[in-house]
């Protein structure tokens, strides 16, 4: 038996999410003395595939269908359909994702499979094959039992650590089958924004708030965060105000963060932004009123100017760097 | 046209969330629920296109009787009738496979939703139900057009966004800034309670997943202030103390 991986990645760059996956997965299989099978859709190098070895995978299934370089959510659950069959898989694993969570929803209809979300630790098999996961956004973890012999295992970012194991993985092609149905959903276009860290992949966020006053203050957000190699993130009453684009306003209703450090300026902490980043690791709060509800959520905290502070810690983060 | 409308019944986000029974059971006890907040989004959409085209706008929920308050809230924001599939929603297989055979017979256009609830954060209900529907799926839908029998769409990826067309019918997973929520009129509120709300039974269905107990993270520590005129002692904290940096 094996346990097959879904391996995400960006214009050929596996995900950091992808790999700590592997890493789950490969875990799981010394536990459960199994097979590591991860599965790569579209184009990307094999160079790039052996990274999965290093995390773990003894084997890569590459399905290199440039058709698949999209991720169109139908089109990606049929391959991967058909390489768990080729595994001869009983699990599937993967990360947590928007492309995750679709490809995952329509598997675990295919498979059969007992679907677990959120996924933070490995399974406990003592009496059943119970699973934790993090629920009510961070606010509590519930265990699931998983009755059916297939099972998916969503992994959440940053929940499991990411092992080195060092070996290497064989690749191997794998030709799957497409429907025209599964490119019913046609993708038209894509905008990307260029050069930046991506915010749910990012380690380090530095986020502002309306505290930051206006769009024309962002370059201290900005330089801070080039200074850390961090990503910038907004809360929502700025991109509500078209001060900065909708993609980086992170929260409950925006994007779900889980970086290792997460620097908010000028953000007071209302409860919707701190679902969206309370499965941060550090937070850092900085803010010049010294109720704000933040600095409960937080780690360390600073009380006062964001314009005075943001310049001196940019200048000591170069210092060190 | 034909639109479905699919809700959550959640605890608000301000919600303290506590367990009972050892830990097995959630602790209603003081707490508010109300429509998922990207359900949310999901029906202020949907009433503008049952409004642009005509025809009609049904939402349901899969739920015991408690739910209904909620589902007449939607009434309210302008739903023409809401369905209750009577059953305690125990996992997302099982709330997907009551949608799609509800829907099965409908002959729906549109079949919107969610991206995810907030209580349990799967996001898996409406891949689950396309799947099931043999129907495309789309998630998360930031912006929603029809033009005839095509819907434009707008979908948030990481790091950017990417537009996509899809024919009718379909099921889509929805999140901000796809439309405004609508807050229910005192027209609205009184409409709706005339409006139909049916219950029906649940098809029976086997679980594939079972919760069996809840605990609560540790308690966080209390900050660390640091004075604004030493950042020095922020930056050496986070190499030696968080190692982040």
């Amino acid at each position: 038996m094996s346990i097959l991986v879904y391996i995400e990645h960006a214009e050929g760059a596996i995900k950091k999410t992808s790999l700590e996956a592997v890493s789950y997965a490969s875990a799981l299989a010394e536990k459960e003395g199994k097979e590591v099978v991860a599965v790569a859709l579209g184009a990307i190098e094999e160079n790039e595939l052996a990274k999965a070895g290093t995390a773990g995978a003894q084997k890569v299934l590459h399905i290199a269908d440039e058709k698949l370089n999209a991720g169109v959510i139908q089109a990606h659950a049929s391959a991967v359909a058909q390489a768990y069959e080729k595994a001869g898989a009983d699990t599937l694993v993967l990360a947590k994702s928007s492309l995750g969570d679709a490809v995952a929803a329509r598997l675990s209809v295919k498979l059969k499979a007992g679907l677990a979300s959120n996924v933070v630790a490995l399974p406990d098999e003592d009496g059943g094959y119970k699973v934790k996961r993090s629920i009510y956004t961070g606010k509590a973890f519930t265990s699931t039992l998983i009755t059916t012999p297939h099972k998916i295992l969503a992994v959440k970012k940053n929940a499991v650590p990411l092992k080195e194991y060092g070996g290497a993985a064989t690749v191997e092609a794998l030709d799957v089958t497409l429907e025209e149905g599964d490119f019913a959903a046609k993708i038209t276009s894509t905008d990307k924004a260029t050069g930046e860290i991506s915010l749910p992949e990012a380690d380090i966020i530095v986020s502002g708030g309306r505290g930051m006053k206006g769009p024309e203050n962002w370059n201290l957000i900005e330089d801070l965060a080039k200074a850390m190699g961090a990503a910038t993130g907004c809360s929502k009453p700025v991109s509500d105000s078209g001060w900065r684009p909708h993609h980086e306003h992170v929260g409950q209703t925006g994007v779900k963060v889980a970086p290792s450090l997460y620097v908010a300026v000028g953000i007071s902490g209302a409860i919707q932004h701190l679902a969206g980043v309370n499965a941060s690791k550090n937070i850092v709060v900085i803010n010049k009123d010294p109720e704000a509800p933040f600095f409960k959520a937080a780690d360390y905290g600073i009380v006062g100017d964001a314009f005075e502070i943001l310049p001196k810690l940019t200048e000591a983060i170069k210092a060190i760097k | 046209m034909k639109i479905l409308v699919c809700i959550t019944h959640v605890p608000d986000t301000t919600s303290k969330i506590q367990f009972t029974d050892n830990n097995t059971k959630f602790d209603k006890n003081g707490v508010q629920f109300i429509i998922g907040p990207y359900d949310d989004y999901a029906l202020a959409r949907a009433v503008e296109l049952r409004d642009q085209t005509g025809g009609k706008l049904t939402v349901l929920n899969v739920g015991e009787a408690e739910t209904e308050p909620t589902l007449r809230k939607a009434l309210a924001i302008g739903a023409d009738e809401a369905i209750r599939v009577n059953a305690f929603p125990s996992d997302s297989l099982f709330v997907a496979n009551q949608i799609a055979h509800y829907a099965k017979e409908g002959g729906y256009d549109l079949i919107l939703m969610g991206r995810e609830s907030i209580d349990f954060n799967g996001g898996m209900v409406h891949g689950m139900v396309a799947e099931t529907l043999g129907m495309p799926s789309v998630s998360p839908v930031m912006k929603l057009d029809l033009e005839g029998e095509v819907a434009k769409i707008s979908r948030e990826i990481e790091g950017g966004k990417e537009q996509l067309e899809v024919k009718l019918p379909f099921v889509a997973g929805c999140q901000e800034p796809i439309a405004e929520w609508k807050i229910p009129n005192m027209r609205g509120i009184m409409s709706a309670r005339t409006k139909p709300l049916n219950v029906v039974e649940a098809v029976s269905d086997e679980a594939a997943t079972e919760t069996v107990g809840y605990e609560l993270p540790p308690a966080k520590g209390a900050v660390k202030l640091i004075d604004k005129d030493n950042v020095q002692e922020l930056v050496q904290l986070l190499q030696t103390d968080a190692k982040v940096l």
